[in-house]
């Protein structure tokens, strides 16, 4: 019993870790941009979380200042790729590299005291059995998924921003003619992205392990690239995949103490296995935005 | 039906310029080429600045760890030698992703692709019966048919799927970090095997090839070994490079990097040129991968871990990728900038030991590139509107 519930619990927090950048991502992907520098935005936001909370002493703090970080990484892709229209794997390559050079230097230079993030219960909810610890009693920053999982819905089926990135996902040319400004919703929905990703940044570091270590975030943003394909770029698909991810994740670290033997290698790269078979079955990407990853504008290289 | 005069490729020259545009008289252009010359170099200069910055804050005094970088990179014979290692291979990377890229295909799968080099080229190593110099020509090319056959499942899925290789070559990365780990982690595959009674060393890693295939050397000395490599990587990147400008496959190559679409319409295959391209990619970044083996390891390290640091790869794979972004995908360019990034590595190395962080080595890297994206876009944006404006003037 407390296994299953303990290793819930830490799936639990693993999906949903992986959910806020996975539907910031979503959202991106939607507009037709494949913004691999999520992974750049998450670490990010994870080193100015824990540093600031570390200095103020606030989580809350330590978590605004994550989705600050998170933002200003994404600015920089924004400007450089849909502004001047460099290439954006050119951009996003540059600034995974980039904020794990400075996260990773200031870290060597400086130490870090961890906060106390209060948990909170809901109450009656908790004593449901199996999944109610798992799901209703967490740190606090938890709680903000489930907000933010019907919230990134509405954006983007029930508001006209929310459809007009869609079209530019979908058909750049026919948006731009229809009087969209392709490249500026573009922008937008980066920002919006690293809004969401420094969030999860911010959760990792200050919320989940209360401290932060060089390449803390070890691939996870690209994790959620593979949750939001194999959720075929939908909401709900992207959280199952999430959750899919998360307890993959969690088994990993749970398996050896419970003294099952499964080999860690394929659990880790269990995610990218997924993914590409899903890629591989369902190609031909029905269901992707169609323009996905193309540029448009100008420039090409 | 294809008129004659386009099926002699000489014609089709004339198609696909490079990159020479003849608008403009020769006072225009180069005054053009001396404002973008300007803006590079005021660019790299704000990106260095804000690495000094960067350093001044952490209170690391800029100009010390400068110089500390150019001693440990160029300042002796050992450290230039060092630098030169580090030169070919990630030149040897960089010119497959250059000649991906020119093919329209962005290959991001290089750490991955060397892992595997690296994997492919022990497994063969250790199996071979023979030793001697043919020995190691077998294991670096066993390490670049490795690397390509890593590439081959993203080059399937994007010729007969539609998927992005961009995408797919980068989740291939993580897989194979994961095989390095689970091949050195178990004896019946590449584990190490040891006399019965010795201990295990800490790090799970692969027996060690015997001596003899270590890789000829150009000039050895206290401290440094200088390879062949560095010959190899230049004349593949020279061969490339003309091949790319003047062959019938580079012709191909280029026009399908500009629309794949004519390519079939003048009845070549697509999957021949951008898949044969992606190969290539992999089997370069393959090859640099036993360059690194025979050249000075002689063996496969990797624990269990999700990270890139501390891997075979040893980020090689990025830096080889970020060498051809900068050089904007031209082998030849990628000489000088793989030297500079070779000596930005071997700099890196020595910082450890004047107590500065050098991580600092990747950040250097990352603003390099973008700085060096600004006047090229600027010069395209500027070349289109030229453009743009003489067909105006023309109608």
């Amino acid at each position: 019993m407390s296994d299953v519930s303990l290793i819930a619990e830490s799936a639990a927090r693993l999906a949903s870790l992986l959910l806020f950048v996975a539907l910031g991502e979503l959202l991106a992907e939607r507009a037709g941009t494949l913004n691999i520098s999520i992974e750049g935005m998450m670490l990010a936001g994870a080193f100015s979380g824990a540093y600031v909370a570390s200095e103020t002493g606030s989580p809350v703090v330590g978590i605004l200042a994550g989705l600050s970080a998170g933002w200003l990484v994404s600015l920089i892709q924004a400007e450089f790729s849909h502004r001047l229209t460099a290439n954006q794997f050119v951009v996003g390559i540059a600034i995974n590299i980039l904020v794990l050079g400075v996260t990773s230097f200031v870290n060597a230079s400086i130490k870090l005291t961890s906060v106390k993030v209060s948990v909170v219960t809901i109450p009656v909810l908790v004593h449901l059995p199996g999944i109610g610890k798992a799901l209703f009693e967490q740190p606090w920053p938890f709680f903000l998924i489930y907000p933010l999982m019907p919230f990134t819905w509405w954006l983007l089926h029930r508001t006209r921003w929310g459809l007009e990135l869609r079209a530019c996902g979908e058909n750049p040319g026919s948006a731009a003619a229809t009087g969209i400004d392709v490249r500026r919703r573009r922008r937008q929905v980066i920002q919006v992205c690293g809004l969401y990703s420094g969030l999860g940044g911010a959760f990792l570091s200050v919320a989940l392990l209360g401290t932060f270590t060089s390449d803390m975030t070890a691939g996870r943003g690209f994790v959620a690239i593979a949750a939001v394909i194999i959720g075929s770029w939908t909401v709900g698909g992207t959280i199952i995949g999430a959750l899919i991810f998360g307890s993959a994740d969690a088994l990993r670290l749970a398996l050896p103490a419970i003294g099952v033997q499964l080999e860690p290698q394929l659990l880790i790269a269990a995610p990218y296995l997924i993914a590409l078979v899903t890629i591989l079955v369902f190609a031909r990407g029905r269901r992707q935005p169609r323009a996905l990853g193309q540029d448009y504008g100008m420039a090409t290289a | 039906m294809i008129p004659e005069r386009l099926r002699s490729d000489r014609a089709r020259l004339h198609l696909f310029p490079d990159s020479s545009h003849s608008t403009g008289c020769d006072r225009e252009r180069l005054s053009r080429a001396a404002y973008f010359l300007a803006l590079l170099i005021g660019c790299i200069a704000v990106a260095l600045g804000l690495a000094s910055a960067l350093l001044a804050a952490t209170g690391a005094p800029p100009g010390v760890v400068w110089d500390a970088m150019l001693k440990g990179s160029v300042g002796s014979t050992a450290a230039l030698g060092t630098t030169l290692n580090y030169t070919a291979l990630v030149l040897t990377v960089a010119i497959g992703t250059c000649i991906a890229f020119r093919a329209g295909l962005f290959n991001i799968g290089q750490e991955g692709q060397f892992t595997i080099g690296g994997i492919a080229g022990t497994a063969v190593g250790l199996a071979l019966p023979f030793r001697g110099i043919l020995a190691i020509v077998v294991i670096v090319v066993a390490a670049a048919v490795g690397g390509a056959l890593w590439a081959l499942f993203p080059a399937y899925l994007k010729l007969h799927r539609g998927v992005s290789e961009v995408v797919t070559t980068l989740l291939m990365d993580f897989v194979a970090f994961q095989l390095l780990s689970f091949v050195v982690n178990k004896p019946y595959l590449l584990g190490e095997r040891l006399p019965k009674g010795s201990l295990l060393s800490g790090q799970p890693q692969s027996n060690l090839l015997p001596g003899a295939d270590l890789l000829p050397s150009l000039a050895e000395g206290v401290g440094y070994r200088l390879q062949i490599t560095i010959v190899v990587a230049i004349a593949l990147a020279l061969v490339s490079s003309f091949l790319i400008a003047r062959s019938r496959w580079g012709l191909r190559v280029r026009a399908s990097g500009f629309n794949p679409h004519i390519m079939q319409r003048m009845g070549i295959r697509r999957w021949q040129i951008g898949g044969g391209a992606l190969l290539i990619s992999g089997a370069f970044a393959g090859l640099a991968g036993g360059f690194l083996l025979t050249g000075t390891v002689l063996r496969i390290q990797g624990g269990v871990s999700t990270g890139v640091v501390g891997s075979f790869s040893d980020n090689f794979g990025w830096e080889g990728l970020l060498v051809a972004l900068v050089a904007r995908f031209r082998p030849s360019i990628a000489i000088p900038v793989a030297f500079l990034f070779g000596a930005l590595r071997a700099g890196g190395e020595v910082l450890a030991s004047t107590g500065v962080d050098s991580s600092i080595v990747g950040v250097v890297q990352a603003l390099v590139v973008l700085a060096v994206t600004i006047p090229t876009v600027v010069a395209q944006v500027h070349a289109q509107r030229t453009r743009a404006k003489s067909l105006l003037d023309y109608a």
